[in-house]
């Protein structure tokens, strides 16, 4: 489409966080090689919406298509954090579902997720609740056959409910300093559990405790970006090459991962608890840290590199 | 049905499934070999600690080998909300525990989920929607979201939701909603041998994931299925 | 939601051969506008889905100021919108003709 063409624009300038998903997907691909599947002029939108009196999107929230990257052949998928919080909706699931299972018949060199989600999209929540199961399935499949399949998170919307879990079932992760990643959102623990468990207003203890520092220090994600399309790009084809296989070996190797997380730091109650016992040195000036310097940080910590994922 | 129910109805003989802490972990002897038993309990809510012990479980029974099914028993609330638990990746925890049971279906295990009470949203998907074959009893109440909730979030009027519900599967709560989505396969008769009836959903399982082509058929998901389709079709044609 | 419809003519069609394109995104005070060269090169449809119903007459002046100023003969647009205010809409217009142009 023209607008995916137009938003082309210098991906070393343009902002993940404030860009759209096609102009995610156009500045991150190799120029002009991005196809779309399913696109905005085939009109295929919710059915469901309209009962709600909401309006709709011609693609239900998700770009999917083919490209390259860096010459080789990838699939991907971005959602549109500000169309419905990018949920997880029947056709936005359906689109992501079959992409991933094209990724079986094609064989690119990866797959490409551009989380930007709440989850799921109440108004079809068992639809959404369904198509994230599906995902979740197509992806252990995707990665048994040899596909990376790989999340980039960084969105207005984070990563959260199903979206986390989808996330956790990736290859491979890399996130921005706000590319939140988490199961139940601050407003939804706020609501069910009250303020003094998870005060939302307060932000910096939301960054702190599901920001994308927190998990690339922790290893919850494998690389760290500065908020530009090209900083995801970069990070996207690195990991590519590096992705743990999908077997026995590599959950063994998670679970002895996050048993060993939960028994060092079950007590702290804070982030910078666990950073101060990852041996960050001055774990309150983290929040603060430029890319350099919190790159450079990260090196130090031996827990933040893995192929146990 | 309780799980003390299921129990004596699917091994008479006897069994080693224990409960602690809502976890629910066992074995019992199954056709010529034993079935692993692993769930939740008690509406109980699923948090790092509780997923983490339960994919332990699933894989040790992968590292024996012997291509055993396993059953996982669900009575539980939502994931564990708390901040403790997003601190620890509950993220990473919950996917684990369904990365676990989905390679143990690859390794040959049939994967059998049976909901008997209520499950929702990422303790649902860590477990039941992690099974090959999602088989319910009546009287189990899986959902996403209760609808007071949904009104909350929403902005609805509650007497509307409810009103909508009725006609709209694709998001009220309820067993028979998931069942229209393609979710939950089949809802087994309690007053017949579950042994009998869980053997038979492994002997007719289908290779694949036939949970949009159930929707589809029952009416739940209309779309999902031709969006995939249409999806693997535009991408093959290149 | 509230389904409008204006078709126009127009003196000219617009300039340029791209086939389709697509601005903006469905949210609060946003809108989506797919533009698709379908039409006669004399004619305009433009069809608006939108949750606010009752500003008929302000989509249509909206809607006859962009055709006046583009002359976009040839186009069909299809808006989704999510209660753009009249100038957001017509910047967004303005944008998608561009796009075609290209």
């Amino acid at each position: 489409m023209a607008g995916d063409r137009a938003a082309s624009i210098d991906p070393d300038a343009l902002s993940w966080y404030e860009a759209t998903a096609r102009q995610r997907v156009a500045a991150l691909a190799d120029p002009g090689s991005f196809q779309e599947f399913l696109p905005p002029t085939e009109r295929r939108m919710s059915p469901h919406l309209p009962l709600f009196d909401l309006p709709r999107a011609f693609d239900d929230g998700i770009v999917v298509g083919r490209a390259t990257l860096d010459g080789g052949p990838v699939l991907i998928a971005a959602q549109e954090g500000r169309f419905m919080g990018g949920a997880f909706g029947e056709i936005h699931g359906g689109k992501l579902v079959g992409l991933l299972r094209a990724a079986l018949d094609l064989k690119p060199k990866a797959v490409l997720i551009l989380f930007d989600t709440g989850g799921v999209r109440l108004q079809e929540a068992n639809a959404g609740e369904t198509a994230i199961a599906e995902t979740m399935r197509a992806i252990v499949e995707v990665r048994a056959a040899g596909i990376p399949v790989i999340g980039l998170i960084g969105g207005r919307a984070g990563c959260y409910g199903g979206g986390g879990l989808i996330a956790g079932t990736c290859s491979r992760l890399a996130v921005s300093e706000s590319g939140r990643i988490s199961v139940s959102g601050p407003e939804v623990i706020e609501t069910n559990k009250g303020a003094e468990e998870f005060d939302s207003r307060d932000r910096a203890l939301v960054w702190r405790t599901m920001g994308g520092k927190h998990r690339r220090l922790t290893g919850g994600a494998d690389a760290f970006c500065a908020d530009t399309v090209f900083a995801f790009r970069r990070a996207a084809l690195g990991l590519i090459g590096r992705a743990p296989a999908f077997d026995l070996a590599t959950l063994e190797a998670e679970q002895a991962r996050l048993e060993d997380r939960i028994a060092r730091f079950g007590d702290c109650r804070d982030a910078t608890d666990v950073w101060r016992r990852l041996g960050v040195n001055d774990p309150e000036t983290v929040p603060a840290m430029d890319t350099d310097a919190f790159e450079a940080t990260v090196a130090r910590v031996r827990e933040a590199d893995h192929d146990a994922r | 049905m309780t799980l003390a129910e299921i129990l004596a109805s699917l091994f008479p003989n006897g069994h080693d499934v224990t409960v602690e802490d809502g976890l629910v972990s066992g074995t019992g002897p199954f056709a010529d070999g034993r079935i692993t038993v692993v769930g939740i309990d008690g509406d109980t809510p699923l948090g790092v600690d509780g997923a983490l012990r339960l994919s332990r479980i699933v894989l040790d029974a992968i590292r024996k080998g012997d291509r055993s099914p396993i059953l996982v028993a669900v009575d539980s609330d939502s994931q564990r909300m708390s901040r403790r638990d997003e601190l620890l990746g509950l993220n990473e925890c919950l996917a684990h525990l369904a990365k676990a049971l989905l390679l143990a279906d690859r390794s040959g295990h049939p994967t059998i989920g049976l909901i008997y009470g209520h499950s929702a949203a990422g303790a649902f998907i860590a477990t039941a929607l992690a099974t090959r074959v999602l088989a319910a009893l009546p009287g189990a109440n899986p959902s996403v979201m209760d609808l007071p909730s949904v009104a909350r979030v929403t902005k609805l009027p509650l007497d509307k939701l409810e009103q909508m519900a009725k006609s709209t599967p694709v998001f009220a709560p309820g067993l028979d909603n998931m069942v229209a989505t393609g979710a939950v396969h089949v809802v087994l008769d309690p007053g017949k041998p579950l042994g009998d009836q869980i053997r038979d959903l492994i002997t007719g399982m289908e290779p694949g994931d036939v949970r949009d082509r159930l929707g589809a058929e029952r009416g739940g998901r209309p779309v999902a299925r031709a969006v995939a389709a249409a999806v693997i079709d535009q991408a093959r044609r290149g | 939601m509230e389904s409008l419809t204006f078709r126009h003519t127009t003196h000219k069609p617009l300039p340029g051969s791209v086939p389709n394109a697509i601005i903006g995104v469905v949210a609060s005070g946003n809108l989506e506008i797919l533009l698709e060269r379908v039409l006669p090169p004399d004619a305009c449809e433009i069809a608006i889905e939108t949750p606010i119903a009752g500003y008929g007459d302000v989509w249509e002046a909206v809607v006859a100021d962009f055709v006046a100023r583009a002359q976009p003969g040839g186009i069909r647009i299809s808006i989704n919108d999510g209660g753009a205010r009249p100038d957001t809409v017509s910047l967004r217009l303005l944008q998608g003709a561009r796009l075609m142009e290209a």
